[in-house]
């Protein structure tokens, strides 16, 4: 009986003890008291083996049932204590979500429009077949200006407002190097080094001695060039509209060339393209409104036979317009003086993300 | 160059609206750049009765009028004209009317305490003239509340377009009428101008004398004069003066603005001498070098021996075909006049006109070349003009030179034009517009021959022809065909050069820097600090004068840029550029450069004040690692690149270095800007920067296969070894790795510095450097026997390497 009375005593002592422990060490000092090799239960495990096979018959489940129980609710004891010991540990951790990020150099950084405009200008003339061609900033008189058929002395000169380099010791005042006006010199350098048929466009730093609200001292002009035998104004047409929608991303754009003159080009034209000026910013490609933005033509019998190829034979086209001027009308930029005085705020404003790279399967403006 | 229609319909008969003449203007190439209509312009304005004029009570010269304006009730304005009286018809503008003479839009006004509900005009206020004595007195018959416009007849239109160098022939209204003929708006009226009889025998007593040295430049290749006596000068008729108003040109007295007539009606420049102020023999030469002439304009002018001028005994009366003499010219009083029509060499006008700065009518139309075969009949109709204007007598032409004008004839093939242009035009129609253009057409096969007319010296060849019956038929006609597609996949487009200015741009922004675009031309001062200031690397004409060196590096343009931020407020940025720079005015002097600066706390991870770290100043090791990291990105094997405390000139001497690839095969540099170089350009530091020159690097050997080789790794597990070593506070840590590197190659994968220090405990002139050795077992594993062996070598490479001994 003592025994009996004994194991429920026992069961109500270890509950009770198991109830009562804080954390996982008391726990497990519990569960040793109890289940351990010289443990309470254990020790009445031990016992069983001093009894009568009757006797064993009825305290065997006894004491079993007692040592699995308890074994049961250590575990359940655990489980609870770990969880809360876990909830404890995330209250703890918690941390000020809201508090802010320093930009990484990767959204601090940017590209200049220009440069991004140049990218989205050769994605596309990249499909069209082109190649890109270079010139160097300073230029000879002949490049300038001769051999693209412009006379010594003619006004056409004159319309360039040309910076002159300081003539060296030694030069007579004739050979003065320019800064060039223009890209079209690098025409008569890729006529010059390139057998037909060409395709390039050639874009460039180009300097005229002029400052306002849209004309800076320094600028950048893309040039286009294609000469072999048969091309000719109605595929101008096609090279430039295609362009303009390409790079405005409208679907439809209506151009309005009007002949006009340049010494380099027989026949010549300047093109306008259709606008709206209703609003802040003058939209491409809607609207009844016409806008300069190129100026284009023949390539000019004289240019094709100075560089030294035979004009009735070989024939092309030429256009020229302002890198600086179709970021501007495209991405809404009112001065062209900004584009020059690093202003970080600017840069920020207007700048384009490292990554933004213009291509014709990604698109070219995100 | 500005005309009005009205004008226009002298030389065009036509029934087409202005509208469809401005839209055809630009069409064919004479682009139309303002249109002013006046009638519109006048709109708002009426024909008014002033009912009673009485003296205003607080002002003397002010009247107090009643206005009927034919509407509503009487409307009181305030009035200071004279003429202002009871009972006069006048013109009347409301309150809320734009007067264009004076520019501004009318307000309800209070003179001198009696209100103001209108304005009384004058004919300069409606800018019908110069006239502004009095207000527009109007006959007793005017009709109170019609339109003035309507009243008055006014219904022009100025036109103003732009002329491009080639068409002197259109500065002429009759030219832009010859070109709109053959655009088929209308019909060209006859031009032909009658020889007006002398009245009076002989040439006269002035004759012209050419006074050409043999060699010289002669501007004047052809002079006409004429003689008029006992003319009678004075205003010019009112039409005469309502249409030089109208394009924006003042009368000045009759002979003036018959002169003025002429140069815009046939693109005839003229020039009227005052007869009795010549004084000698007249004649045309080159200037005398210092010669001076009081012009027109009210300056005196300098002269030199490229420049043409009339003269007489007494010296210059004309500047040649730009401006003439103040002191030959006519007055109200002059009744004598010898009247010039010469014909000038186009460039030698251009290079006068760019000397001397003068922009004139004469100018602007000589040197785009006036036609030869224009110079008598010019000379004929100012005759026809003077004599019905101001009357008098006249003498014979007298004639010195002459211009032959070549017999152009250009052999034309008329599938020229569907060669350039892609454009198919009928023979009779291109026919028809170069013949209506006043070319001659003869022939009728495949090839013409087309004799080009004296007034368009611009047209040369066949493609000029082209572009002469395109205009014509007009570019819109040109069918759009496709330029041929490429057969394939796009080849590579940009070139070596090309690449690595793309990649290095968008490599620095990825590291945090802003793009910069700066002019290529900087200050002497800023030139010379950096290496440039060469004389031909100057502009002989720098827009400002701190803009005048091309620059010998980007260095300048950032730095600038870096100040003005620090002025705006943002001294922390990070800036870069991707450009050329110059070392000489050839085209190998042009060289590409990437270069980049960070001031104050733009570093690569954080950027000003934060709550996770502090606000670091930017270092050398910032510019070296935004250096190396380029030329990683630009495909460059980083651990073949030399690093050596080689600083450049801008650099601080002891932070800075050099990176190549060999003493000659130098990529650029790194390190912190010299103290004195920031005080110079008055920055504050530290600013930190590196230059790469994009043009060094060498080009990728071409590989025969873009296979990448065998991956080579083994499958044992590398052991890594700490050594710390004292070393002389000199030695340079680079070489310290590059020794241990070298104790064994084929065990040794890498070497690693993880910690330096200097401080007492080692020692003054000392320092520690600790290294972490990674060796890379490649068929079994090390024992201790071999580890301790490497460890050996490698303590023992370093000591003789840099004297450096393995710490106890």
């Amino acid at each position: 009986m003592n025994d009996v009375i004994s194991l429920d005593t026992l069961r109500e002592q270890i509950t009770a003890d198991i109830e009562n422990a804080s954390d996982e060490k008391a726990l497990d000092a519990v569960r040793v008291a109890a289940l351990g090799k010289k443990g309470s239960v254990s020790e009445q495990l031990k016992s069983l083996g001093k009894m009568s096979p009757e006797e064993r018959k009825s305290a065997g489940p006894a004491i079993n049932g007692l040592k699995n129980d308890m074994a049961a609710l250590i575990e359940a004891k655990s489980a609870e204590l770990k969880k809360a010991a876990l909830e404890a540990r995330l209250a703890s951790e918690k941390v000020d979500v809201t508090l802010p990020l320093q930009p990484g150099p990767m959204q601090r950084g940017s590209i200049h429009p220009v440069s991004q405009t140049l990218d989205e200008i050769t994605a596309i003339f990249s499909d069209m077949g082109f190649a890109i061609a270079e010139g160097p900033d300073i230029e000879s008189d002949y490049y300038n200006f001769t051999a693209l058929n412009f006379p010594e002395g003619h006004p056409a000169r004159e319309m360039h407002d040309t910076f002159f380099m300081k003539a060296k010791e030694g030069d007579d005042n004739g050979s003065k190097m320019v800064l060039r006006t223009h890209t079209s010199p690098v025409q008569i350098r890729t006529m010059e080094n390139q057998e037909p048929p060409i395709r390039v466009v050639i874009p460039g730093r180009t300097y005229r001695c002029d400052s306002d609200q849209t004309h800076t001292p320094m600028f950048h002009q893309l040039e286009g060039l294609v000469i072999d035998k048969s091309s000719h104004i109605g595929q101008l047409r096609w090279v430039l509209e295609e362009f303009l929608k390409a790079y405005f991303e409208v679907d439809n754009v209506k151009t309005r060339f009007r002949p006009s003159f340049f010494p380099f080009t027989e026949p010549s034209m300047e093109v306008d393209v259709q606008c709206d000026r209703s609003g802040k910013e003058v939209k491409i490609g809607e609207g009844n409104d016409w806008l300069e933005i190129l100026g284009c033509g023949m390539v000019h019998p004289n240019v094709i036979r100075n560089c030294g190829l035979d004009p009735d034979i070989y024939q092309g086209f030429a256009w020229g317009m302002g890198i600086d001027r179709i970021a501007m009308l495209k991405y809404g930029m009112p001065d062209l003086r900004d584009f020059f005085d690093a202003d970080k705020r600017w840069m920020e404003h207007y700048g384009f993300r490292p990554l933004d790279l213009p291509t014709l399967f990604g698109g070219l403006s995100s | 160059m500005k005309f009005t229609i009205d004008w226009l319909k002298d030389h065009l008969d036509t029934k087409a609206s202005n509208d469809e003449i401005i839209e055809t203007l630009t069409m064919i190439g004479l682009e139309v750049e303002e249109v002013e209509d006046q009638a519109k312009v006048l709109n708002d304005f009426t024909v008014c009765e002033v009912i009673s004029a009485e003296k205003h009570p607080n002002a003397d010269k002010l009247r107090v009028c009643m206005v009927n304006t034919g509407s509503g009730d009487p409307v009181k304005v305030v009035c200071g004209a004279p003429n202002a009286r009871t009972g006069m018809k006048g013109v009347f503008a409301a309150v809320g009317t734009y007067v264009p003479g004076v520019d501004f839009t009318l307000t309800k006004g209070n003179i001198r305490g009696e209100e103001s509900n209108g304005m009384l005009c004058s004919e300069r206020e409606l800018m019908l003239s110069d006239e502004h004595d009095g207000i527009i007195d109007l006959p007793e018959d005017a009709p109170v509340g019609t339109k003035f416009v309507d009243y008055a007849g006014i219904d022009d239109v100025v036109v103003d377009i732009a002329i491009t160098p080639n068409r002197g022939d259109a500065t002429g209204i009759y030219g832009i009428a010859r070109d709109l003929a053959a655009a088929g708006i209308g019909e060209l009226k006859d031009g032909i101008v009658a020889p007006v009889p002398a009245t009076l025998n002989g040439e006269g007593d002035i004759s012209v004398d050419f006074r050409f040295g043999e060699g010289e430049p002669q501007a004047c290749k052809m002079f006409a004069g004429r003689l008029f006596k006992g003319v009678k000068n004075g205003p010019s008729p009112e039409w005469l003066q309502k249409r030089l108003i109208a394009i924006g040109l003042r009368p000045i007295n009759a002979l003036a603005d018959i002169t003025n007539y002429i140069s815009y009606d046939r693109g005839r420049p003229l020039h009227a001498y005052d007869a009795d102020k010549i004084n000698g023999q007249f004649h045309a030469r080159n200037a005398k070098k210092g010669e001076k002439i009081l012009a027109l304009d009210g300056k005196t002018y300098e002269l030199d021996e490229t420049m043409c001028i009339l003269a007489d005994d007494n010296g210059p009366l004309c500047i040649g075909g730009i401006m003439g003499g103040e002191e030959s010219g006519c007055t109200e009083d002059t009744t004598n006049i010898f009247m010039e029509c010469a014909w000038w060499e186009p460039l030698l006008i251009a290079q006068t006109g760019r000397k001397t700065g003068i922009v004139s009518d004469a100018r602007y139309r000589l040197e785009r070349h006036a036609d030869p075969e224009f110079v008598l009949p010019g000379i004929e109709l100012a005759t026809k003009m003077i004599l019905e204007i101001c009357g008098g007598e006249v003498h014979e032409v007298t004639v010195a030179g002459e211009v032959k004008s070549p017999e152009k004839v250009i052999e034309f093939p008329l599938a020229e034009i569907t060669r350039l242009t892609g454009l198919k035009v009928p023979f009779a129609e291109a026919k028809a517009i170069l013949t209506r253009l006043g070319f001659w057409v003869a022939g009728s096969g495949d090839v013409v021959k087309v004799n080009v007319p004296s007034y368009r010296p611009d047209i040369e060849g066949k493609a000029d022809l082209v572009e002469e019956v395109m205009r014509i038929v007009g570019v819109d006609k040109v069918p759009v065909d496709p330029l041929p597609r490429l057969s394939g996949v796009a080849p590579k487009m940009l070139t070596t050069i090309q690449n690595r200015r793309r990649i290095a741009r968008r490599t620095l922004a990825a590291r945090g820097f802003h793009e910069a675009v700066t002019w290529s031309f900087i200050s002497e001062k800023e030139a010379t600090l950096f290496g440039g200031g060469a004389d031909e690397l100057k502009l002989e004409n720098p827009i400002v004068s701190d803009l005048t060196d091309m620059r010998p590096s980007l260095l300048p343009g950032l730095l600038a840029a870096v100040g003005r931020n620090a002025n705006r407020g943002f001294a922390d940025v990070a800036l870069f550029e991707v450009g050329q720079v110059f070392k000489n005015d050839s085209i190998d002097g042009q060289l590409n450069y990437a270069t980049g600066v960070r001031a104050g706390t733009a570093k690569f991870a954080q950027v000003g004040r934060d709550w996770q770290g502090k606000a670091n100043k930017v270092d050398v090791f910032d510019a070296k690692a935004d250096a190396l990291g380029a030329l990683d990105a630009l495909g460059m094997d980083v651990n073949n690149i030399q690093v050596v405390a080689e600083p450049a000139d801008w650099a601080h001497p002891g932070r800075a270095g050099r990176l190549q690839l060999g003493p000659k095969m130098i990529l650029g540099w790194f390190g912190e800007l010299h103290p004195a170089l920031i005080s110079e350009l008055d920055l504050t530091g530290p600013v930190v920067a590196f230059e790469l020159n994009l043009d060094a690097i060498p080009s990728p050997r071409k590989k025969a296969s873009k296979a990448k080789g065998a991956l080579d790794i083994s499958d044992l597990q590398p052991v890594r070894r700490d050594f710390a070593f004292l070393a002389d506070r000199n030695v340079e840590a680079g070489k310290l790795v590059k020794a241990a590197n070298s104790a064994d190659k084929k065990l040794i994968q890498s070497t690693s510095i993880f910690d330096v220090f200097e401080g007492e405990h080692v020692g003054e002139g000392k320092k520690s450097v600790a290294i972490e050795v990674t060796l890379q077992p490649r068929q079994k594993t090390l024992t201790d026997e071999e580890i301790e062996a490497v460890s050996n070598k490698i303590i023992a490479a370093v000591e003789k390497a840099t004297g450096a001994m393995l710490r106890g």
